[in-house]
């Protein structure tokens, strides 16, 4: 079982490797996070696994003082499926990016989320690729204009918790580097959750795709192009909270709080447990465009919470099973087999 | 009258639904009962169920079994047991002269015929195409539904049981007991009793059909082979590497973990792993091939003995983490049923064309050890030493197998479990913290080596060893990131020294028959170890000067294997490739060597090599 370690710091979980991510990168924040988040939860460092891919995020582990492992391409989800079923009580740090998660590895991040092994995955979505210096991601906005899209990317984007949804995942929300309050909140939301916590962070690649989420974390626009969600609470957002989102039916409309036609009462309340609200609240996904009064904010928080066993523990236990029914495997006997002959 | 052979081979062979499979299977059980040496060879169509009657459905199983040392399945058969049309025409050329065909006559309708392309009119069981052959025509469905008829079974119930009454009426032939079969129809339909009366009469009816037909004057019995003496068992290739695998981690401690995606033919591991959970045994089916070996190797951090099986085109997926494993230097074990390739190829069809892709297939400097089975009994001893060998010198290791050898079978004298030496690992110990939390002594080097240059495994979860690995070059001892370029050349060259090094672990290369020096030397790796053991024993039985020998370990390779060669006139390499273990031993040892090359999607025959080498004496 997992143990738990007083006072710690943030540092702590630093190791003695110069941090190389480009001066301004939102890496940095993300980092400095989640190792405040470990010192705060008083995780223990022996305890705790970072496994990653490739790409910028994932020389993540490098930078954590804890055990960890930089693998291949698009393969961390496989990695980490293995290292929790050889280890159930490790504590799994996944580091992913738009690319190595949702292009080259988006096969295994299909699967990871429905089999619901017990880790936290973070996505940094910057949606450019970084390491190799500008090309536009499966979560670009089409029409981008990159080094290998010198007339506009054609490709249409990947939702990627819309994506997550559909894969049956049991945790999804949605983070940004420049607001470290609600990012942490979301790392401790992650954490709790027993299952594959899927945390979407929008970061900022200040070199290649330089402010690419300002619409949803500058003061001036946020607050009528990002909502924030907590649970049980009605869906409000614009600078004075006076804009609404309600559900008719299936249909979610933007409503005005500003005359006395809608209250709060009549709202959409948030429900981490309703899997239908959550599909909707992933479709609100269009560009940023405040000036629209029917625009759908994008949504920052828990979008979705549920309960499933995760994949190690059944594993373990069809295990335990096999040893109750038949024994504990005997050697000899699996050697021997059933009919034998003797000659001499 | 009951006649005495030294030895029978004989192909079952029909339609892929009749049975032909279970029928060769449930024959070589008996079999090995009865003390014979025997091997055994499955030959099965690519498509599950192909259309009936066709040619490309037929399947078949062949046996060679005899009261003397039998080291192939035979080239060709003295019984052909066709069910129908389609699987006489495509067996009937490799009968021998003056052999037997038993055929199922209801087999041999115009539907038959028609499928199995035979001209219109023209039926070969009864026109005199067959008079060379001693033929036996049986009207088997129809005997088998009129043994059936009160059974309550429906049509196609009744049909499936034909292939009792076929391995009934052999197993009188052979002046066999029905013990075995009754057996494991009793266990099969041990809740459908209707099934186990309805299988057990047809049977039956096959083995007094025999009896009662005056058409049969002979039946034929073998007695049991002079083997070593000891208590035997039948085991297939698929079954001793499973056992091998599962005795490693017995023998090591550590809990077994596959992590697989389903290929012919090496998803039979796959299978036989998950049926033994009892045995702490992990299986994972992977959503694809690069997944199954990342997962492997994740377990592997994680202090499990991380094992991924597949055949070749999964081999070649792999190849990206396969480099990674081996930089790391974690124990992995990669196993390879090869299968006839390029590309997707003939994937139920054996071939041994893996071995470069082996040694050189991934990017960069990435030496591995590669080890090979060589018959269905080997592949025990072959897996156990796999796992050691990555356990001990941290390292992935590939084990190539093949087709021929995970479906073949043969009769083992299996060791006794507490015979076999345990496997000693070498974990990081746990450093503790002093009461401030900070570490004490020195900071734990996770690339420090000893002096065989393998470093410790240090698992996540021990106290004090945090660490961080990677597919990024390492600083030599610290295991950092390093883009220096002398460490990047001291680190290329450790990690081939450390795979080298192995040979000094590996017994020294012996020869298996004959002389110690001579004209000729027969070198060979994997399934072509029992043809060249039966052609090169015919040969020096004929009074010639050859020998032969084996070789399990083609990665290092034994440390005696140049002098060895050294004792020969001329060095005959016999593979189901184009000369790919002539190109290694060309290439290190500048020696010159005769190649002997077949792609055939078969093992070789004894025919061939017998008179290629006859030709080189």
């Amino acid at each position: 079982m997992t143990t738990t370690i007083a006072n710690l710091k943030a540092k702590d979980f630093a190791t003695d490797q110069d941090v190389r991510w480009c001066p301004g990168c939102g890496d940095y924040s993300i980092l400095k996070q989640v190792q405040s988040v470990m010192a705060e939860l008083g995780l223990n460092k022996d305890e705790v696994a970072v496994i990653s891919g490739i790409g910028c995020s994932s020389r993540f582990p490098y930078y954590m003082e804890t055990y960890g492992m930089h693998s291949i391409h698009g393969r961390a989800p496989a990695v980490v499926s293995g290292l929790k079923l050889a280890n159930p009580d490790l504590n799994i740090w996944m580091i992913t990016g738009d690319g190595d998660g949702l292009s080259i590895g988006g096969n295994h991040m299909l699967h990871i989320l429905r089999r619901n092994f017990n880790v936290n995955m973070l996505l940094f979505n910057n949606q450019i690729y970084g390491l190799t210096k500008g090309q536009y991601s499966p979560t670009s906005e089409v029409h981008k204009n990159t080094k290998s899209t010198p007339m506009g990317s054609i490709d249409y984007p990947v939702n990627p918790l819309s994506f997550a949804m559909g894969a049956n995942a049991s945790f999804i929300a949605r983070s940004m580097d420049r607001d470290p309050k609600h990012l942490k909140e979301m790392l401790k939301r992650s954490q709790a959750h027993q299952g594959t916590a899927l945390l979407e962070i929008y970061q900022n690649c200040n070199i290649f795709n330089d402010g690419a989420f300002f619409a949803f974390t500058d003061k001036a626009t946020k607050s009528d192009t990002a909502l924030f969600l907590q649970q049980g609470e009605p869906l409000v957002f614009g600078a004075e909270n006076d804009k609404g989102v309600l559900l008719d039916g299936y249909k979610p409309t933007i409503v005005s709080l500003k005359d006395a036609q809608f209250s709060k009462d009549d709202l959409w309340m948030h429900d981490e447990q309703d899997m239908f609200k959550a599909q909707i609240l992933t479709r609100f996904f269009d560009e940023p465009n405040a000036d629209d009064p029917q625009y759908f904010p994008r949504p920052f928080g828990v979008i979705y919470q549920t309960n499933r066993a995760t994949y190690e523990a059944q594993h373990k236990d069809q295990i335990e099973q096999a040893v109750t029914q038949k024994g504990s495997g005997d050697l000899n006997a699996l050697i021997r087999g059933g009919s034998v002959w003797e000659i001499g | 009258m009951i006649e005495t052979k030294q030895e029978v081979t004989i192909k079952f062979a029909g339609d892929s639904g009749d049975g032909m499979q279970l029928t060769g299977n449930l024959f070589t059980d008996n079999t090995a009962l009865t003390g014979s040496d025997l091997a055994t060879f499955p030959d099965f169509p690519a498509e599950i169920r192909a259309p009936a009657g066709t040619l490309a459905g037929v399947s078949g199983f062949q046996i060679h079994f005899g009261s003397k040392k039998i080291f192939t399945p035979g080239d060709q058969y003295d019984v052909l047991v066709a069910m129908n049309a389609a699987a006489l025409k495509a067996n009937l050329n490799n009968l021998k002269d003056r052999g037997t065909v038993i055929v199922n006559e209801e087999g041999f309708d115009s539907k038959n015929l028609r499928l199995a392309k035979y001209e219109d009119g023209e039926n070969p069981i009864e026109n005199d195409s067959l008079s060379d052959y001693e033929l036996f025509k049986i009207p088997v469905t129809k005997l088998t539904k009129e043994c059936l008829k009160d059974s309550g079974l429906g049509t196609k119930e009744q049909d499936r049981s034909k292939n009792m009454f076929v391995l009934g009426f052999i197993l009188w032939r052979y002046s066999r007991s029905l013990d075995s079969v009754t057996t494991y129809l009793q266990k099969k339909f041990a809740k459908k009793p209707t099934l186990i009366d309805a299988n057990l009469k047809v049977l039956k009816a096959g083995y007094h059909y025999g009896d009662t037909t005056e058409t049969f004057t002979t039946s034929y019995e073998i007695k049991s082979a002079p083997l070593e003496k000891g208590t035997y068992r039948n085991i297939t290739g698929g079954q001793a590497l499973v056992y091998g695998l599962i005795t490693a981690s017995q023998k090591s401690g550590l809990p077994l973990f596959y992590g697989s995606y389903p290929i012919t033919p090496a998803s039979d591991v796959l299978h036989l792993l998950a049926a033994q959970k009892h045995f702490g045994v992990k299986t994972f089916q992977a959503e694809d091939e690069i997944a199954a070996v990342c997962a492997a190797i994740g377990a592997s951090y994680g202090g499990n003995l991380g094992i991924t099986g597949t055949s070749g085109p999964g081999l070649a997926l792999k190849g990206e983490a396969m480099g990674l494993a081996m930089i790391l230097e974690l124990p992995l074990v990669i196993l390879n049923i090869q299968r006839g390739g390029p590309s997707t190829g003939m994937p139920t069809k054996t071939e041994q064309a893996d071995l470069l892709m082996a040694m050189y297939g991934r990017n960069g400097e990435s030496p591995l050890p590669i080890i090979a089975a060589q018959s269905p009994a080997d592949a025990f001893m072959t897996a156990y030493e796999a796992c050691k060998i990555a356990i001990q010198h941290m390292t992935p290791v590939i084990l190539l197998s093949d087709g021929y050898i995970a479906n073949g079978a043969e009769p083992w004298k299996f060791p006794n479990a507490a015979d076999i030496e345990k496997i000693t690992v070498n974990f990081a110990a746990a450093k503790k913290a002093n009461e401030n939390g900070a570490q004490n002594g020195e900071a734990f080097l996770p690339y420090k080596r000893d002096e065989n240059l393998v470093r410790k495994w240090a698992i996540p979860g021990t106290p004090g060893l945090g660490h961080r690995i990677g597919g990024l070059e390492k600083e030599y001892d610290t295991g950092n990131v390093s883009y220096d370029p002398d460490n990047h050349e001291l680190m290329t060259k450790t990690r081939a020294e450390k795979i080298a090094k192995i040979a000094n672990f590996l017994p020294e290369q012996k020869i298996d028959i004959g002389n110690e020096k001579g004209k000729i030397l027969v070198l060979g790796w994997g399934s072509t170890f029992g043809v060249i053991n039966a052609v090169v024993n015919t040969l020096i039985e004929e009074g010639h000067e050859v020998s032969s020998t084996h070789l399990r370990y083609l990665n290092p390779f034994p440390k005696n294997l140049e002098q060895l060669l050294n004792q020969f006139d001329k060095i005959i390499i016999p593979e189901i490739n184009t000369g790919q273990l002539a190109t290694l031993i060309k290439a290190q040892f500048l020696k010159e060597v005769v190649q002997f090359n077949k792609v055939r999607g078969l093992p070789i025959s004894k025919i061939d090599l017998y008179q290629f080498i006859k030709e080189q004496l």
